[in-house]
C-alpha cells in the first residue's frame, strides 16, 4: 500500500514542466513589464534548462518562458518571468508546490473552458470507465473461450481460424479498424450509430474497436497457457481418477492457466485506457482520451495534466487491485 | 615438429566451422516455419518497395490532379492512365502514395526501435549485473514509464515541439526502452551466475569487459526477438500519430495521413481509407509472423 502510494506521488514527477502553463502563469505574465529590444540570447538559458536533471524528456516539451513569452522578448524579460513564476527555484521546490496542488486536486484552470482542469477530467471519466470496461468484457467473452477452445481443439478447423483471427487482430491498426466497422455497419448497412455516447447501440462499435488488440493478446496467451498446462502430471493424474472431460478443462487447467491472464488484464488495461485516445477521437466519445486530444490541439496544459495524472494513477490503482487478486488465485503467491 | 602444427591447424579449422554451421541449422529451422518465411516475404518487398519507391511506382505521389478526384480502383483517366488502386481527393494516385507511404513508415520503424533498443540493451545489462541500488531506481523507472498512457505522452511532447521526422523518432525511441531492458535484464541474471562468466572473472577481467564480451552476445537472442516484435508496435503506433496529424507532415505521404484523409471521405469514396489501412495491417503482420518465428526458433521459452 505504500509502495504504491510512493509510485503514485513519483508518477507525477515527470508531469511537472507543465505545471507553469497555468492560468496563474499567464496572469503573472500579463502583469509583466515587456519591453521588446532585441531578442539575445535566447537559446542560452534554453540549453541551460534543459541540461538540468531529473524530467529531462518532458522539459523536452519546452521552456513554458519561452513558450508563453512572445518570441521577440528580450532575454531580461524570460528572465523576470522566471523569477516571477519560481522557474529559478531549485527542481525539488517546483516539484513540491505541484505536488501540493496535484494533491489537493489542483491541476490550474483550463484555459479553454474556464473551469477546473481537474474536474473537466473527473467528468469525463466514466465515459472512459464504460468505453474501457465494454471493451474488456467483449475481449474476455471472446478471448477466453476461443483460446480455451484452440488449445483443448488443438490443430483443429477452429483452432486454426482463432488462431489465424488473433494474428490479424495484433497486427490491425486501432483507428483502421474503426473505419472499416464505420463503413460497413454505419454507411453501408446502416445498423448501428457511428458515433456519440447514449444507448447501447453506440457502444457496440467503439467497445469491439478497442477490445480487439486486446482479445487477439489474451487469445494467444490463454492458448499458450492452457497448452502448457494441459500437459503437466497433474491434468494426467486427474484424468486417470477419471475426472471428465469438462472438469479438467475448466476446473483444474484454467484456474492454472489464469494467473498470467489476470496479470496480461491489468496491463491492458492501460493499453484500454491509453488506446481510448484513438477510438474516443475516431467515434466521437465523450471521454477523456477525446478531451484530452482537444486540450493538446488547444495547448490546454492543465487539462492535459489533469488527464494524464488521472488516467495513470487509474492504471496505477488497478494493477494493485491485480496484485491482490494474485493471492485468491495462487496462494503460493504471498504478498510481503 | 610439423605434425602437431597441422594438427592444430585442422582443430582450428574446425574449431571455425561450427559457428556457420550453427547459422545455417539456425537460417534452415527458420525457413521450415512457412509463416515466418511468409512474414519474411512481405517484410522484403516493403522494405524493397520503400527503398525503390521512385522506380516502382509509376505516379508521383504528390502530383495533384483535380480533374481526376476520387476515382474508383482500376479507372482510366482522361490521359489514358490507369489508376489501380484509385485516386484520392486531389487526384493523386492511391498506389503511388502507398508505396512511397512505406518510407516514414519503416524509417520511424528502424531509427526508434534502434534508439529503444540500445537504452533499453544498456538498462538491462547495468541493472541486471550490477542488482541492488541501482536495479531498484531502474525498474521503478520503468513501472513508471509503463503507467503513462504512452500515446497521450508521445501526442503531449509532440504538438508543443511540434511534429517532424526527428521528433517523432526520438519521442518513441526514448519512450518504449523498457520492454528491452526487462528482457535483457532477465536474461543477463542468469548469465551472470555462468560457469563461462566466472571464469572470466577469475582470469581477471573487469566488469565492463564481461559485461561486453561475455554477456551482452549471449543476451542479444531474446533482445533481438523483442526488437522485431517492437518494430511492428512501433509502426503502428507512427501511423497512429499520422492519423491524429502528428506524424510526418503533408505532403509526404503516410499511411496514417491517408487514412485520416479517407475518413472524411468514408460515404462516399471507401477505397481511400481501406488501402493505407490494409498497407498498414500487412507490413505489421508479416514483421509479427517473422518475429514470432524468430522467436520459435531461437528461444521458444521467451514469453512477451
Amino acid at each position: 500500500m505504500l509502495k504504491t502510494g510512493l509510485f503514485l506521488i513519483i508518477s507525477c514527477l515527470p508531469l511537472y514542466p507543465e505545471v507553469a502553463t497555468t492560468t496563474q502563469a499567464r496572469d503573472a505574465y500579463a502583469k509583466l513589464p515587456l519591453s521588446f529590444e532585441e531578442n539575445k540570447g535566447q537559446t542560452d538559458p534554453q540549453v541551460k534548462y534543459l541540461t538540468r536533471g531529473p524530467g529531462f524528456i518532458l522539459y523536452l516539451t519546452g521552456d513554458p518562458a519561452l513558450i508563453l513569452l512572445p518570441p521577440d522578448a528580450s532575454a531580461e524579460d524570460v528572465q523576470k518571468f522566471r523569477e516571477a513564476m519560481g522557474f529559478n527555484d531549485p527542481f525539488f521546490v517546483q516539484y513540491g508546490r505541484f505536488l501540493a496542488g496535484a494533491l489537493r486536486g489542483n491541476f490550474g484552470q483550463s484555459v479553454r473552458h474556464g473551469e477546473p482542469a481537474f474536474d473537466l477530467v473527473i467528468e469525463r471519466m466514466p465515459a472512459t470507465f464504460e468505453l474501457s470496461g465494454a471493451a474488456l468484457v467483449v475481449a474476455l467473452c471472446l478471448a477466453i473461450p476461443a483460446g480455451i477452445i484452440s488449445a483443448v481443439r488443438r490443430n483443429s478447423a477452429l483452432d486454426y481460424v482463432s488462431t489465424v483471427v488473433a494474428l490479424l487482430g495484433q497486427s490491425m491498426p486501432t483507428f483502421w479498424l474503426g473505419i472499416m466497422l464505420i463503413l460497413v455497419f454505419s454507411v453501408q448497412f446502416n445498423l448501428l450509430p457511428s458515433s456519440g455516447r447514449g444507448t447501447l447501440e453506440h457502444l457496440i462499435l467503439p467497445a469491439i474497436t478497442l477490445g480487439l488488440f486486446t482479445t487477439a493478446r489474451i487469445t494467444r496467451l490463454t492458448r499458450s497457457g492452457m497448452l502448457e498446462v494441459l500437459g503437466q502430471d497433474y491434468i494426467r493424474t486427474a484424468r486417470a481418477k477419471g475426472v471428465s472431460d469438462p472438469p479438467v478443462v475448466w476446473k483444474h487447467a484454467l484456474k492454472n492457466a489464469a494467473i498470467p491472464i489476470v496479470t496480461i488484464v491489468g496491463i491492458e488495461l492501460g493499453t484500454l485506457l491509453g488506446g481510448s485516445v484513438i477510438t474516443e477521437t475516431i467515434f466521437a466519445w465523450p471521454g477523456v482520451g477525446r478531451l484530452s486530444v482537444q486540450a493538446i490541439y488547444n495547448r490546454d496544459y492543465p487539462v492535459v495534466q489533469a488527464a494524464v495524472f488521472l488516467l495513470s494513477s487509474t492504471f496505477v490503482l488497478v494493477n494493485l487491485v491485480v496484485d491482490v487478486l494474485y493471492t485468491y488465485l495462487d496462494p503460493r503467491i504471498r504478498l510481503r | 615438429m610439423s605434425v602437431p602444427i597441422s594438427a592444430r591447424t585442422i582443430d582450428l579449422a574446425g574449431a571455425r566451422r561450427p559457428a556457420r554451421r550453427e547459422w545455417i541449422v539456425f537460417a534452415r529451422r527458420l525457413a521450415r516455419r512457412r509463416t515466418a518465411l511468409f512474414g519474411l516475404v512481405v517484410v522484403t518487398v516493403v522494405i524493397v518497395s520503400a527503398l525503390g519507391a521512385s522506380w516502382l511506382s509509376a505516379y508521383d505521389p504528390i502530383e495533384q490532379d483535380i480533374a481526376n478526384r476520387l476515382r474508383p480502383p482500376g479507372s482510366v483517366d482522361a490521359a489514358g492512365r490507369t489508376h489501380l488502386l484509385g485516386t484520392d481527393h486531389l487526384g493523386r494516385d492511391i498506389l503511388a502514395r502507398m508505396i512511397f507511404g512505406a518510407r516514414p513508415a519503416l524509417m520511424v520503424g528502424f531509427a526508434a526501435v534502434a534508439i529503444s533498443g540500445v537504452l533499453g540493451m544498456g538498462v538491462g545489462l547495468i541493472s541486471g549485473y550490477f542488482g541492488g541500488r541501482i536495479d531498484d531506481v531502474f525498474m521503478r523507472l520503468a513501472d513508471i514509464q509503463l503507467a503513462f498512457p504512452f500515446i497521450l505522452l508521445a501526442i503531449a511532447v509532440i504538438g508543443v515541439l511540434g511534429p517532424s521526422l526527428p521528433v517523432i523518432i526520438v519521442v518513441i525511441g526514448v519512450s518504449s526502452w523498457v520492454v528491452y531492458a526487462r528482457v535483457v535484464r532477465g536474461a543477463v541474471l542468469s548469465l551472470r551466475e555462468r560457469e563461462f562468466v566466472q571464469a572470466a572473472h577469475a582470469l581477471g577481467s573487469r566488469d565492463g569487459r564481461v559485461l561486453v564480451r561475455h554477456i551482452l552476445p549471449n543476451a542479444l537472442t531474446p533482445w533481438l526477438v523483442v526488437a522485431t516484435l517492437d518494430m511492428a508496435r512501433v509502426i503502428v503506433i507512427e501511423s497512429a500519430l499520422s492519423f491524429l496529424g502528428l506524424g510526418v507532415q503533408p505532403p509526404t505521404p503516410t499511411w496514417g495521413g491517408m487514412l485520416a484523409d479517407g475518413r472524411v471521405y468514408i460515404s462516399t469514396a471507401w477505397w481511400l481509407a481501406t488501402f493505407p489501412g490494409l498497407a498498414i495491417l500487412i507490413t505489421v503482420l508479416g514483421i509479427n509472423l517473422f518475429g514470432d518465428g524468430l522467436r520459435d526458433t531461437l528461444d521458444p521459452r521467451l514469453k512477451l
